[in-house]
């Protein structure tokens, strides 16, 4: 049969990002695959390089708009790597507590993505009005829904009040309801069966060849996880479970981080009980020469973050690696022989993130546009449905 | 194995590789390597050693380049990071990807942001670099100078 090639973007409907992916296929089965990233590239390790030490934490923050507390937690790691320091351990809860939320909000963030790939809208809905709840505890915690600006190297830059700390709790409390009968809607769903088991395996050996990471390595057998292998901020003092699955399909990649969100919950009321006074920053003042290294699992694996020092205020290098990096080119033995319709939930499982595989900063109005408030956007999205119902002649 | 003991064995195997060995902390072990041995040290590493490849990360420093692969022992949580100097003009290694799939990305980075060649690289495209930037101009060297007169040159300030 002859073969065809299927070319999904740069830029596509149906995507979040601009990734380019070039799928041959003989019929509807895919033969081939070639990945073509770099749309999003803007040199934020060289723009780093530009900046002081505290600056740059500010920079990579904004390397991706998910992961905005994963790079400055490996990011603030790696410099005190450098000067060999530890943080006090106020401030590795609080740390812990951040970096635990991200993750409710970014799996709750795939599994609607998910949901809204297999054509499985209501999940989708669901599950982004749950995570709304999330962001709103995020934003009494530090102010922010997203891009917390709370990490500094040495220790975090603003304390938690305890009079936020029971609000906080009973949120938590009151969303596991929902996630409960969540989980059991989407792991006992037969529509949901059908479209993710048995395809998009990745078996254990190839796992560990690609070096894959996080969840997309768990779900395929590797106990790998770096909040256990290599404890950082307070994992190895509060109790918790890894999540590891077998099969390797997509349904095992969905199961992991539905169960991980539970998990992270767990960690967040733990650290809560046992969080202990005194000081949140340990004031470093001179970065001496030398080198460090900062990794942290991030939602989708492990950040990883490499920073040299020549004893100015600068860093001479500094390399960010994220976690769909290493994940990415995995689809070469995911997707190669599955269905050309199931190519998109198999590409959609590793949860990419190309901001961060490429570094890039959030998107600026570069062409002097007028910039929405969340009113004006409410306003406007109820003249376009007026508009609507007004030509379909619905009242 | 222990943290010790696989030290000890690394001076021991590759005695004529290694050339110096910084024991900097607990978790972090830096091994500067011959460049020629890479392949015989981080094959050991990998596959016996059941280590994790990270990532690898390159820095100009002028008169020579210099790269870090750096291997997480989870077992023990020990990271190594090889460390290899190229001295300039020739920039050639021997491609890791033989042995591991994951180095396959990021020597391609290396290659088109440092341009440092990977012999036995399956396929050294271009990986984040567009297909209209010049043939050796490598951004992330020292020597780099920007060529695109029409580039937005906002640096924020």
């Amino acid at each position: 049969m002859a073969k065809t090639i299927v070319p999904i973007g740069p830029y596509h409907p149906l995507q979040e990002e601009p990734e380019f992916f070039i799928l041959t296929v003989e019929g509807e089965k895919v033969v081939d695959v070639d990945v073509r990233i770099g749309y999003n590239h803007r040199g934020i390790e060289k723009l780093s390089e530009m900046k002081s030490f505290d600056q740059s934490t500010f920079v990579i923050e904004r390397i991706c708009g998910i992961c905005s507390t994963s790079h400055p937690f490996a990011y603030t790691r790696a410099v005190e790597d450098i000067i060999s320091i530890e943080v006090p351990e106020r401030a590795k809860y609080i740390r812990t507590i951040i970096a635990e939320g991200e993750r409710i909000h970014s799996h709750l963030l795939w599994l609607g993505l998910a949901g809204h790939f297999l054509g499985y809208n209501t999940v989708y809905m669901w599950v982004w009005k749950l995570r709304e709840e999330i962001l709103d505890v995020m934003e009494i915690l530090t102010g922010n829904r997203n891009n917390y600006a709370m990490f500094k190297p040495g220790g975090i830059r603003r304390d938690i009040k305890s009079e936020d700390i029971p609000v906080v709790i009973k949120k938590m409390d009151s969303i596991v309801p929902t996630l409960e009968m969540l989980k059991k809607a989407v792991i006992d769903d037969p529509v949901i069966h059908a479209r993710t088991k048995g395809i998009g395996i990745l078996s254990k050996e190839e796992a560990i060849n690609y070096c894959a990471l996080g969840p997309t390595a768990r779900a395929s057998g590797v106990a790998r996880d770096v909040r256990k292998d290599s404890p950082y901020g307070a994992y190895d003092k509060v109790e918790w479970d890894m999540i590891v699955t077998h099969n390797g399909d997509v349904f095992d990649k969905l199961v992991v981080r539905v169960l991980e969100v539970f998990e992270s919950i767990r960690i967040i009321k733990n650290c809560f009980l046992s969080l202990p006074g005194g000081e949140i920053d340990a004031n470093i003042k001179d970065i001496p020469p030398g080198e460090g290294i900062g990794n942290i699992e991030a939602p989708r694996g492990e950040c990883f973050h490499y920073v040299r020092s020549d004893g100015t205020n600068r860093p001479v290098r500094h390399k960010v690696r994220a976690p769909t990096f290493m994940n990415l080119p995995t689809c070469k033995a995911t997707v190669i022989g599955e269905y050309i319709s199931d190519a998109t939930i198999i590409l959609a499982a590793i949860d990419p993130c190309y901001c961060c595989t490429e570094r890039m900063t959030a998107i600026r109005n570069i062409r002097g546009k007028k910039i929405y408030s969340g009113e004006d956007l409410i306003k406007l999205s109820r003249k376009k449905t007026e508009i609507l119902r007004n030509k379909m002649g619905v009242k | 194995m222990k943290r010790e003991e696989i030290l000890h064995n690394l001076r021991k195997i590759f005695k004529d590789d290694v050339i110096e060995v910084v024991d900097k902390s607990p978790k972090r072990v830096y091994i500067e390597i011959k460049h020629e041995s890479l392949v015989k040290v981080a094959s050991y590493i990998f596959k016996d050693l059941k280590a994790r490849f990270n990532t690898a990360s390159g820095v100009d420093m002028r008169n020579h380049m210099e790269i870090l692969y750096h291997f997480l022992i989870e077992d023990i949580n020990l990271l190594i990071s090889l460390r290899v100097k190229l001295q300039k003009p020739k920039l050639e290694i021997d491609s890791l990807v033989p042995v591991f799939e994951g180095a396959n990305w990021i020597e391609r980075e290396i290659h088109e942001i440092l341009g440092i060649n990977f012999k036995g690289h399956p396929d050294l495209k271009r990986l984040l670099l567009p297909d209209d930037w010049p043939e050796g101009v490598y951004p992330l060297r020292r020597d780099y100078k920007e060529w695109d007169k029409n580039a937005i040159r906002d640096r924020g300030v």
